[in-house]
């Protein structure tokens, strides 16, 4: 085995990307079925004024405030474009692409004022941009690991109201379910896929890691289950090649090599897909 | 006049309404089409083009830049229309998927070999707007800005295919199947304002970067939907919106020396703010 692989902070970083990637890939199932795709864009780029608040609470660079402000920003351009699209006129994309662009600018704008803060260059702010495998520290692998348990166990307890949602949203409603709770609940759980893997994979392209993964399963099988659990498998391993890659040569933001690798993944599963033939409903 | 253009307050401020305003003015079209988050796409999908334009030949500025960046962005579009239309990825998720993936390998391209140049991921996310007027040209005997001259023509090459195409634009707006049948060739009106857009997108990038880009293309354009009936006058809330926020956005950034870039962009939130009032809904109605 080469040496560098038992470098503790190699595994630290191996072991956060394989959390993250886990989660993401995990939870973007819903996401991509529920053809949401373009919501956890939103809300990945809708994290970066709360990134910026997080530390602005605290004045150093405290991961469970920055990622709880990410939450918070991420969910309020989500509200206020659900919000937009039920105005006359304004089709959902425009919506969308109205929250995305404001809260980033926000973003941007709190950004530097952030960054005149002493301590901004050492809470890696920047970083939060592109992603940086190499910040992670040994501490915040057991918060990555909390929130990962907490999201999949979240999610197994309501499995079968979250699959009827999915499937047959009316089905579900006349079965009894609340359809308002369990799709805030989806909505919750993709901010969250959304938000854990911001450090490392950054705000421009943490969505295409939710994304990513659930194209490339859903390419495999027509199992939920099945495709929830090789979703996030596709997640962490492509998380962990990336965040490696990137730690070992030093420069090379962490994002792109990830959401290169899952890309590379879900090429993959298109030429070898099993459905490549059949027109696809799902 | 080159008192003028010597105001670094002036050139910044300049440069940003034409890029805001050549923006929003093919926005417009696009999110009356229903296709605003084409130029999320279009914005990410021409960093590729940049690092290949770059690495093929060396240049990081210029019309060469302009054509295969701009073709980098169409490509964006085809390709994602491509792999939905396989029926295998859904359109939200080919869109998702596309525009990251060449986005992400522009960006590792610039940061492997263009990391002495200007190009580096960073601005090209962000824009630099606050050092617009560094880079400069001589023309007419007055020295100009670059981003200046660049982003006028490129207001020019704009206002002009609207206008020639205003017509058929605004039947493609909305019913191409109509269009078609009229004989006004949408697809070829289409694919025209998407590479004008991308072209636009590269000419504003030393400005805006590119997800400001995103907040210049819709939200004037949907403040102009909010407050206009017709879609001239969503045109022009549009333009004005985009040319208020450049300016306030200015005065606020300096005011406080926050992010210029940064400061435009949310300005377009005020128009946006307000056109969601009782007040902006009541002037809808009459």
């Amino acid at each position: 085995m080469p040496s560098f692989l038992l470098d503790p902070i190699v595994i630290t970083v191996a072991l956060g990307a394989a959390l993250l990637g886990l989660t993401a890939g995990a939870l973007g199932t819903f996401a991509v079925l529920r053809r949401e795709s373009l919501i956890g864009d939103t809300m990945s780029h809708a994290a970066l004024p709360g990134v910026a608040v997080g530390f602005l609470l605290t004045g150093e660079r405290s991961l469970p405030l920055m990622l709880a402000g990410a939450v918070v920003t991420g969910l309020a351009a989500a509200l206020f474009s659900l919000y937009l699209s039920g105005r006359p006129r304004i089709k959902r994309d425009a919506a969308m692409g109205t929250s995305l662009g404001l809260f980033f600018a926000l973003g941007v704008v709190a950004l530097s004022y952030a960054q005149r803060m002493p301590g901004a260059a050492a809470a890696g702010l920047e970083t939060f941009l592109f992603g940086q495998a190499a910040a992670t520290l040994r501490s915040d692998l057991v918060l990555l690991g909390c929130v990962t348990l907490v999201a999949l166990g979240a999610v197994s307890l309501v499995w079968k109201q979250a699959k009827l949602m999915t499937f047959d949203p009316d089905f579900a409603v006349a079965a009894g379910a609340d359809r308002r709770v369990i799709e805030a609940f989806l909505t919750a759980a993709l901010a969250v896929a959304v938000v854990i893997g911001l450090q490392m994979v950054g705000v421009v392209l943490m969505s295409a890691l939710v994304v990513a993964p659930a194209v490339a399963a859903r390419q495999w099988t027509a199992s939920l289950g099945a495709m929830f659990w090789l979703a996030g498998a596709i997640g962490a391993a492509s998380a962990v090649t990336g965040a490696l890659i990137s730690a070992l040569s030093p420069g090379l933001a962490t994002g792109p090599l990830v959401v290169l690798v899952a890309t590379a993944v879900v090429c993959v599963a298109l030429v070898t897909s099993p459905r490549r033939l059949a027109q696809v409903d799902g | 006049m080159q008192v003028l253009f010597d105001d670094i307050g002036f050139v910044i401020m300049a440069t940003g309404v034409l890029a805001a305003g050549s923006t929003a003015l093919l926005g417009s079209f696009l999110v009356v089409r229903g296709q605003a988050l084409l130029t999320d796409a279009i914005s990410h999908g021409i960093v590729l083009g940049i690092a290949v334009t770059f690495l093929l030949t060396g240049v990081t500025t210029g019309p060469l830049q302009l054509l295969g960046a701009g073709a980098a962005g169409v490509v964006t579009v085809l390709l994602t229309e491509a792999l939905s239309a396989s029926g295998r990825v859904r359109r939200d998720a080919a869109t998702g998927l596309v525009f990251p993936a060449m986005f992400a390998l522009g960006v590792l391209l610039l940061s492997l070999f263009a990391r002495d140049v200007h190009v580096d991921p960073h601005t090209v996310l962000l824009g630099e707007i606050g050092y617009v007027w560094l880079d400069r040209v001589t023309l007419f005997g007055l020295s100009l800005p670059r981003s200046l001259v660049v982003l006028g023509a490129m207001l020019l090459v704009n206002l002009t295919f609207v206008a020639a195409f205003y017509e058929r634009l605004s039947v493609a707006a909305f019913d191409e199947v109509q269009a078609g049948l009229h004989g006004l060739r949408p697809r070829a009106v289409t694919v025209a304002l998407l590479g004008l857009t991308s072209m636009t997108a590269v000419a504003a990038l030393d400005a805006v970067g590119v997800v400001l880009f995103v907040a210049f293309a819709i939200v004037p354009a949907v403040v102009g939907l909010l407050v206009a009936r017709r879609l001239h006058g969503v045109v022009m809330v549009a333009l004005l919106t985009a040319a208020f926020a450049a300016v306030a956005g200015y005065q606020v950034a300096v005011w406080l020396d926050l992010s210029i870039g940064g400061c435009m962009a949310a300005m377009t939130g005020i128009p946006l703010l307000l056109a969601l009032t009782p007040v902006g809904r009541a002037w809808q109605m009459s």
